[in-house]
């Protein structure tokens, strides 16, 4: 059926089917300023994370307010581009953090990292998720910020066995598919994106 | 879940759940949805070669379940990780407990997973004094309402967001808006929090992929995420039915999975763990892993010629989704922890012959599950071959016992259904039984029954029979009980469409009942006696074709024949001949004599159609009654849900009448909207259900089998 598709925008089609919102980007200084971006523009007047406005119970909201400003969690970025996105979070007054998400669990807004590689026909990208603040940071970011190399992504799942099994084999691993927001449609089979993950995924194709 | 002691029970359970307004909507709603959902998600995609390969290669593990154990057992310790087996439900129960006694752990968060569900693992670790908390949104809703799920994808598909409302009031102690964006928020905050306290997190997995060590998670909320991640101690339990040679393999039961399941093209999130992975809340830093097996009679199953096809169930769903019977009465009704067609078989097997007993007899043999099955399995035949095996164990029921015993002996059957035609004089009129004896009234109100014909065709056939010099096709003819003695009417009008046209009949005394209604009943000895009968009365080396216009009775002398004595050594060549040969009436017109418009008249009015799942499914024919509805002149109007069962059913119309009913208002309606003049069908058992609903109904709208409108309009 994709006979013949650049799998990159086949890629961008589907990814953009399940709720992701992406964009091509021409070097890692532009991811950089693009996740910041996001970040500044997200909830412009408020620093609470999604839901704490809901009535909630004493547990539910005390956790709430651990959070006293915007974060971005940037782990895995090489230190040179680590220092780049810190400089200018810093004036703009957000928090950037590349360890210490067990200290961040009531929420960051931006979860910035790289992807190791994309399959087209379904939107999906594969993340080395081996390292738990990287792990962590997919998880409990209100926003996932992707960067994915466009030379990484390939057609099907089957093209890519090699390289999965390669990612999978490693003792101890954990390798993460991730396809869009999390979801959930469990009440009345409506479908709400950002029930325990992300509520937005942003995917940042990147020129190589 | 399973209460009900007998099918009385059983049969009030589903009335209640009938009348369970928001149930029966939601129900429908997703019935509607997801034939046309699953088509997109597998669009230009070989649906059919990839079940095949799927269903082998499960097979294949299933037959070294044993093998590939020791093997990832081996892989997985290797990497720091404790592997158990559970030989029961009872003992993973323990092994999982004593993992949370040995680790001081207080507070347990859960993803999803139905081997948890099977072994009813939460009420055993509360008991043992944990605090479980289920995360996947709709596990935590029917956790907090003390309910087990009603889908394996959907578990709290049953319930309404006002219920949901209502619900989180109760647990945030504050008044919560009836919004499902906000409830869902909501639950995002009351659930973070249980993820940071919990000590050990318990998932499922849907597969082991032995040649790699690592364990695979299909969700789409995210929550298996935090709950392998966050707590310092992580369980994984799951069948050995989920152990996956390779990952290719594992990759390909991905590839149909969620589109089967939901009609995604992939779940949100697909986790790959292997080994102990780095967890800060650790004393040394990295995850405190097991993974428990459980067997519960799946290495039995293993070896089981006939259900060792159950392990094949990737646990999608797609059942329940197709499931005519599902929709009306949802997943409480429609089994115990497992859901539709597989929680039927699987129910008997993990949770014993009580809670199976009445559920299997609660298939109308339609076949929408097996078309649908990601793995290919035969899941009608499975569920009649559990009734039979019940019956065998607690013992027949006298009026099973009963029309096993005529129904061997054609003789007896006959002079009985005669003797029926005198009894029914009094009640008789217009072809219809105007006043049902009691016995056979109680709750058949929802149809005008039809009366026993003056002549069976049996006794029309002497005269009738027609003369045929040089055939083209010597052809036997298989009238079935209902259009002997019922509808000999269409079995005239198909001698005449036929006659003209080349075909020599035949139609051989000595036949009798195809044998269906006992293997409903699951009178399987009676079963084969029938069909030995019937092959002797039809010799396939006499005939080119055995030509039968009802679909169910095709169907069964063309794959259930095969199914009960092809394994049968005196009669496994005959019985594969006679089934080649059996064809149904559209096919044979369309297909085999090839009938054109030439043929037909003109402006023979408006007709709509349904499609016996006997035909449609169980023979795979289409195409064929549509095309000779046009080209026979007719103006046909496709009606919605055409290929949807009628709710005749044979014997579970009379045992579940209720739910027959319901089936059959949905099939009029849709008929009707069509605005047609006649309804067509391929089976005299449709036309029974059809009829004699439109007549109580008092509706205009006539029904007719494909024989009888053909014959009206051929030249």
């Amino acid at each position: 059926m994709n006979e013949n598709r650049n799998p990159v925008e086949l890629f961008e089609e589907k990814a953009k089917a399940v709720s992701a919102v992406v964009s091509k980007v021409a070097s890692m200084r532009e991811a950089v300023a693009y996740a910041l971006d996001v970040c500044d523009k997200k909830q412009a007047c408020q620093l609470l994370v999604s839901g704490c406005s809901e009535p909630l119970s004493e547990k539910g909201q005390a956790l709430c307010e651990t959070k006293q400003q915007k974060v971005i969690a940037a782990p895995g970025l090489s230190p040179e581009f680590f220092a780049d996105l810190e400089g200018s979070a810093r004036e703009r007054g957000i928090l950037c953090i590349e360890k210490g998400m067990r200290d961040h669990l009531g929420g960051v807004d931006i979860g910035f990292t790289l992807a190791d590689f994309g399959i087209a026909e379904t939107g999906t990208l594969v993340i080395n998720s081996n390292s738990e603040e990287l792990r962590l940071a997919t998880m409990i970011a209100e926003f996932h910020v992707a960067v994915l190399p466009q030379s990484k992504i390939r057609e099907t799942s089957r093209d890519l066995e090699a390289e999965l099994a390669a990612l999978t084999s490693v003792q101890p691993s954990y390798t993460a598919f991730v396809t869009g927001a999390s979801r959930t449609a469990d009440i009345e089979r409506v479908l709400a994106l950002g029930v325990h993950g992300p509520l937005e995924l942003h995917i940042l194709l990147l020129e190589d | 879940m399973q209460q009900a002691k007998n099918l009385k029970e059983y049969r009030a359970e589903l009335r209640e759940a009938l009348g369970d307004e928001f149930l029966r909507q939601a129900m429908d709603k997703f019935a509607r949805f997801y034939p046309g959902a699953r088509a997109r998600a597998f669009a230009g995609m070989d649906v059919d070669g990839l079940i095949r390969e799927i269903a082998e290669a499960k097979d294949k593990a299933a037959a070294r379940m044993d093998e590939l154990y020791e093997q990832f057992k081996a892989k997985a310790e290797a990497a720091g990780v404790k592997v158990h087996l559970a030989r029961t439900a009872r003992e993973a129960n323990e092994i999982i407990a004593a993992i949370a006694k040995e680790n001081g752990v207080k507070y347990v968060v859960k993803s999803k997973s139905m081997t948890a569900e099977e072994i009813h693992l939460n009420d055993h670790l509360e008991a043992e004094g944990y605090e479980v908390t289920e995360t996947d949104l709709g596990e935590w809703i029917i956790q907090l309402r003390g309910e087990g799920p009603t889908h394996m994808v959907m578990p709290a598909i049953h319930l309404s967001r006002y219920q949901v409302a209502d619900l989180f009031s109760e647990v945030t102690k504050q008044k919560q808006e009836v919004d499902i964006e906000k409830l869902v928020k909501v639950a995002r905050r009351e659930l973070r929090p249980r993820y940071i306290e919990a000590d050990m997190g318990v998932s499922g997995a849907n597969m082991a992929v032995v040649e790699t060590g690592a364990i695979g998670i299909v969700t789409n909320e995210g929550n298996a995420r935090l709950v392998t991640t966050l707590p310092r101690v992580h369980v994984a339990l799951m069948g050995l039915d989920k152990l996956t040679p390779t990952l290719a393999e594992g990759l390909r039961v991905l590839r149909v999975l969620p589109r089967n399941a939901t009609g995604q093209a992939i779940s949100s999130y697909v986790t790959w763990i292997n080994g102990r992975n780095e967890c800060a809340a650790s004393p040394d830093g990295k995850k405190i892993m097991h993974i428990v097996f459980l067997d519960n009679g799946r290495s039995a199953l293993a070896r089981d010629p006939l259900f060792s096809q159950v392990l094949r169930c990737v646990r999608c769903g797609a059942c329940a989704n197709v499931c005519p019977v599902y929709r009306l009465v949802g997943g409480h009704r429609y089994g115990h922890i497992y859901i539709g067609a597989i929680g039927l078989i699987l129910t008997y097997f993990f949770h014993g012959r009580d809670k199976a007993k009445n559920l299997v007899q609660n298939c109308i043999n339609c076949g929408a599950c097996k078309v649908v099955c990601a793995a290919g399995i035969d899941l009608p035949t499975l569920i009649k071959e559990i009734h039979a095996r019940i019956l065998d164990e607690e013992g027949h029921s006298a009026p099973s016992t009963l029309l096993a015993a005529v129904l061997k002996n054609r003789k007896l059957f006959h002079s009985l259904l005669r003797t029926a035609k005198l009894a029914q004089k009094p009640v008789a009129s217009g072809g219809y039984i105007r006043h049902l004896p009691m016995l056979l009234a109680k709750d058949q109100g929802f149809r005008a029954l039809p009366a026993i014909a003056a002549k069976p065709f049996r006794d029309l056939w002497p005269r009738i029979r027609p003369e045929v010099k040089s055939p083209r096709y010597r052809v036997g003819l298989f009238s079935g009980c209902v259009q002997d003695f019922v509808y000999p009417e269409q079995c005239v009008a198909a001698v005449n469409v036929v006659a003209g046209k080349g075909a020599a009949l035949d139609f051989p005394m000595d036949q009798s009942c195809c044998g269906l209604p006992v293997v409903m009943m699951g009178e399987i000895a009676a079963a084969r006696d029938v069909a030995k009968q019937n092959i002797r009365a039809l010799d396939p080396g006499k005939y080119d074709y055995i030509l039968t216009l009802c679909a169910s009775c095709a169907s069964h002398l063309k794959h259930g024949y095969l199914k009960l004595l092809g394994d049968d050594p005196a009669w496994a060549v005959k019985v594969r001949q006679f089934a080649d040969k059996v064809i149904d009436f559209s096919s044979f017109v369309h297909d085999v004599l090839k009938l054109t418009p030439e043929d037909f008249r003109k402006d023979g009015g408006s007709v709509t159609y349904h499609a016996p799942c006997h035909l449609c499914r169980g023979l795979g024919v289409k195409d064929a009654p549509r095309d000779l509805m046009r080209d026979a002149g007719l103006d046909y109007k496709p009606s919605e849900e055409e290929e949807v069962c009628c709710g005749f059913g044979g014997t579970f119309s009379m045992k579940f009448p209720e739910l027959s009913a319901e089936l059959l208002a949905k099939k009029l309606a849709h008929a009707e909207a069509t605005g047609a003049q006649t309804l067509v069908t391929d089976c005299p058992g449709c036309v029974m259900q059809l009829r004699g609903g439109l007549e109580k109904k008092g509706s205009s709208m006539r029904v007719k089998h494909m024989a009888e409108i053909l014959a009206q309009q051929i030249k």
